[in-house]
């Protein structure tokens, strides 16, 4: 588990630097993804199963999805029929991919090893978090309900024609 | 086996907090920047992550999944706001934001 933590930190943060001085914007969301998924590992390393599927779910999955979208939209800058052309070539996206490689390595390596799950106290499920959320800070829910409410109508009154 | 030291958790979330920080301050892109508040508010889940992995308690996963939700409203709402500018301006240029009126 040690590991595991250590090779995801390096890559979380070569993908973070590399996502945040890219120029083309949808190379530096690969690498936004792959430092997301990077920290999903962290998560699960430090004991968090849950939060390491929400942040994979959501994080690397919905809110991205969500970025690629309004990214592709936008399709700002000149040479719009160039750039088809000049990101299938195996130079832009080696860079995720050697990332992206290394994770799926420890996560074959999470699965075969039966004995890598941390067992310690440290460690808590989904249940735990269940129970803490609609107990103790069930207000905290209600009120995370209504700002979704308020950013779902808020995105639809912006975006709209 | 070993486990992780805390501190190092709480290490690599200031590294990556302050990456996102810079980002902010130095990228001019709209684009950009919103990216980078994501990284920040990612490595402010990541402390509270391990603030509940030192003291042993499920309550930073319910901060962090708290910290989702308020990323999602966000940007939701951001990235609506960057396509009206968009459509209005034709450029994502930060520093012409004072322009956008009503």
């Amino acid at each position: 588990m040690n590991g595991l933590f250590y090779i995801a930190s390096a890559i979380a943060v070569i993908a973070t630097f590399r996502a945040l001085t890219g120029s083309n914007a949808v190379h530096s969301l690969l690498y936004l993804t792959v430092s997301l998924l990077a920290s999903a590992a962290i998560f699960y390393s430090l004991g968090a199963h849950y939060i390491a599927a929400l942040e994979a779910i959501i994080y690397a999955g919905a809110v991205m999805v969500l970025f690629l979208f309004v990214v592709m939209m936008l399709s700002y800058g000149p040479g719009q029929e160039t750039e088809e052309k000049r990101i299938t070539r195996p130079g832009t996206w080696a860079g995720p991919a050697v990332l992206a490689a290394i994770l799926l390595f420890e996560l074959v390596y999470v699965l075969i090893g039966t004995d890598l799950v941390p067992e310690d106290a440290a460690a808590h499920g989904p249940k735990a978090v269940g129970i803490a959320l609609f107990g103790p800070y069930l207000i905290g829910v209600e009120l995370a309900s209504v700002l979704l409410l308020v950013g779902l109508l808020g995105a639809y009154h912006i975006g709209r024609k | 086996m070993a486990t992780v030291p805390a501190e190092y958790a709480l290490a690599l979330a200031a590294v990556l907090f302050a990456l996102g920080l810079t980002g902010v301050l130095v990228r001019r892109n709209m684009i950009y920047v919103l990216m980078s508040i994501e990284v920040m508010l990612n490595a402010a889940g990541l402390a509270f992550i391990a603030a509940g992995y030192r003291w042993a308690e499920p309550d930073g996963q319910v901060m962090f999944v708290f910290i989702l939700t308020l990323a999602a409203a966000e940007v939701s709402v951001a990235l609506a706001v960057i396509f009206r500018f968009f459509h209005r301006t034709g450029t994502l240029d930060l520093d012409k934001v004072g322009s956008l009126k009503g």
